[in-house]
């Protein structure tokens, strides 16, 4: 761990930079995603399910679903795109363009193209959950300004998941075993996270399970932000987020440098 | 081993009279696989020196090693007195690397795939346009400035990967197979490149499994068999040494042949349903056979590197 330290440089935005090049060469359909996915969200469920269910009880508040669900969406956002960039992407990246061989023949060390990718997996949540700010905030859910603590939350909540998503691409044999902290984490989170319905519906085991799961954390700071209130959970899911997102960080610097230095 | 090519080097790395790369008591080792077993070598600057060695002998691994890819078991390398394990960022600012699989960025066009290679090293992009202009003549590669990675033939590609490796301006070159997979036309042009830059004085150090490839463009030859150095030497020393100046390949033989030249004119080899006869005097030998055998299916030619090699590796399949 000492030496991985040792050896993180600067040099690793340069690995950034060649993903983000490759992102805004493509910006059109990259863009898209995170412009429509709220928008389907909102009129999917928040339309759908919000004829069945009118009102929700959040912290002594009463909301609407749409309002209520919302940040739910901007939660997940910030999962899913570091969650699938440093998992499939960097797979890709890694494995069938040999990438990581070609920079790695020049004066780049093996820790600085994982902290690049780590560093992308985190910007690219940040740009994706700052576009989807834009469009909810237009359909009048998000208030301001604190709906900008969105963005240092998903850089935190950024850096958690690429850190999962290297630890998993450390472990895969093939791209197709993504399948397993797909099904094992990745889904059951976005449902049992208090993204789309409130915590203390849940049985106790459940909301037991509920509080360790790390984006439990990440939507209440994001609904917080949203909406514009308290949670007496803050400080706890500051601190988690934090401290599970610069441990995974670190964890998945080791286990990448394993797996890439044979 | 010293016979130093000086007459290829540049004017600053023959002066300093430092090799250009030492290897000593290289080891590496898997769990199951001894991939190396302590190789040592010595590159003199501005020389050519190739790695044989069949599929899995260890030359991929030993060339790794050397450009700081992997860490090896024991033993050291240094390149230019530098040693790879101690500063791997300074060695890697010296090579050249061209890789065995092709591994240019997809998503970019041609200059894009330079000018992003030359930030990895921290060469500014107006300096990177600059040389990438005559880097891309070199290559034929001028009208495909901004054309997709992906519409490259083969061929173009791997000359776009030699002008990405030469964008540093590196005093060693590594070459990985660099012609395996590409057809006649495309390795000549491979061939010509390299040559053209052997004669600016760039050391070079390559791998590969052809050995026309070998005789045409190395100074030196290192044949490698299961992780040891089994030889080394000019082309045509080693084939000297190790064959002799001819072959006669005999082929569609009763076994009176076999018996009838095995004490006969020269060492016999036995593979498949051919003979492959040594012989010390090539016209007795031929003489010998016609005589004893008339239009017995023959043929006499050249001893050439590959001789050497699969004698001295055996004609067994290795995969």
């Amino acid at each position: 761990m000492r030496e991985i330290l040792r050896n993180l440089s600067l040099r690793s935005l340069r690995v950034l930079q060649r993903d983000a090049d490759v992102y805004f060469t493509v910006w059109k359909t990259e863009f898209l995603p995170p412009l429509l996915e709220p928008i389907i969200y909102v009129f999917g469920f928040g339309l759908g399910l919000g004829q069945l269910v009118h009102d929700v009880s959040y912290q002594g508040r009463t909301l609407s679903y749409l309002a209520f669900m919302a940040p739910g969406v901007l939660a997940v956002a910030i999962m899913f795109w570091a969650f699938f960039e440093t998992t499939f992407s960097s797979y890709v990246r890694m494995y069938y363009q040999k990438t990581f061989d070609a920079i790695l023949a020049t004066p780049l060390l093996v820790e600085d193209v994982i902290l690049g990718e780590l560093l992308w997996g985190t910007v690219k949540s940040m740009i994706a959950s700052t576009i989807m700010l834009g469009v909810l905030s237009a359909l009048g859910l998000v208030h301001w300004p604190t709906g900008l603590w969105v963005v240092p939350i998903a850089a935190a909540g950024g850096l958690l998941f690429s850190g999962f998503g290297l630890i998993m691409t450390s472990a895969v044999k093939t791209i197709s075993q993504f399948n397993v902290p797909m099904f094992a984490f990745v889904l059951p989170m976005f449902t049992f996270a208090g993204t789309f319905f409130p915590l203390d519906i849940l049985p106790k085991w459940a909301l037991a399970v509920a509080w360790c799961l790390p984006l439990t954390h990440i939507t209440i700071l994001v609904r917080s932000a949203v909406l514009g209130m308290g949670h007496p959970m803050l400080p706890v899911s500051v601190a988690y987020v934090l401290i599970v997102g610069l441990g995974l960080g670190a964890w998945s610097l080791v286990r990448m440098k394993k797996r890439l230095i044979q | 081993m010293n016979d130093a090519r000086s007459r290829h080097g540049s004017p600053q790395d023959a002066s300093s009279g430092e090799p250009a790369i030492v290897a000593s008591d290289l080891v590496k080792r898997y769990d199951e696989v001894h991939a190396v077993r302590g190789v040592s070598f010595e590159v003199a600057p501005g020389e050519v020196v190739g790695f044989l060695g069949p599929n899995g002998a260890g030359k991929t691994t030993t060339v790794r090693m050397i450009s700081c890819f992997l860490p090896p078991t024991s033993g050291t390398a240094r390149v230019f007195g530098v040693d790879v394990r101690e500063r791997p960022r300074d060695v890697k600012r010296m090579l050249g690397i061209c890789p065995q699989e092709d591994n240019l960025d997809p998503d970019f066009d041609v200059l894009k795939n330079l000018l992003v290679y030359g930030r990895y090293f921290g060469i500014p992009g107006a300096e990177v346009k600059r040389r990438a202009l005559p880097l891309l003549e070199m290559m034929a590669l001028q009208d495909k400035a901004k054309s997709p990675v992906a519409s490259l033939s083969g061929g173009m590609k791997r000359r776009l990967i030699l002008a990405r490796a030469l964008l540093n301006e590196p005093r060693v070159l590594v070459l990985d197979e660099p012609t395996t997979g590409l057809d006649p036309q495309a390795r000549h042009a491979i061939w010509t490149r390299v040559r053209a830059l052997r004669a600016t004085g760039v050391t070079v150090l390559l791998t590969t499994h052809y050995m026309e490839e070998a005789a045409q463009l190395c100074d030196r030859v290192v044949i490698i068999d299961e992780g040891k150095i089994l030889l080394e030497g000019t082309p045509e020393e080693l084939v000297r040494r190790e064959v002799g100046k001819s072959v006669i390949e005999i082929w569609n033989h009763g076994p009176d042949v076999v018996l009838s030249m095995r004490q006969g004119p020269g060492r016999l080899e036995e593979v498949g349903d051919r003979l492959y006869l040594y012989p010390e005097d090539e016209e007795q030998a031929v003489h010998l056979l016609e005589s004893r055998f008339p239009g017995q299916d023959r043929l006499l030619r050249r001893a050439t590197l590959e001789d050497v090699f699969l004698r001295r590796t055996g004609r067994a399949l290795r995969d």
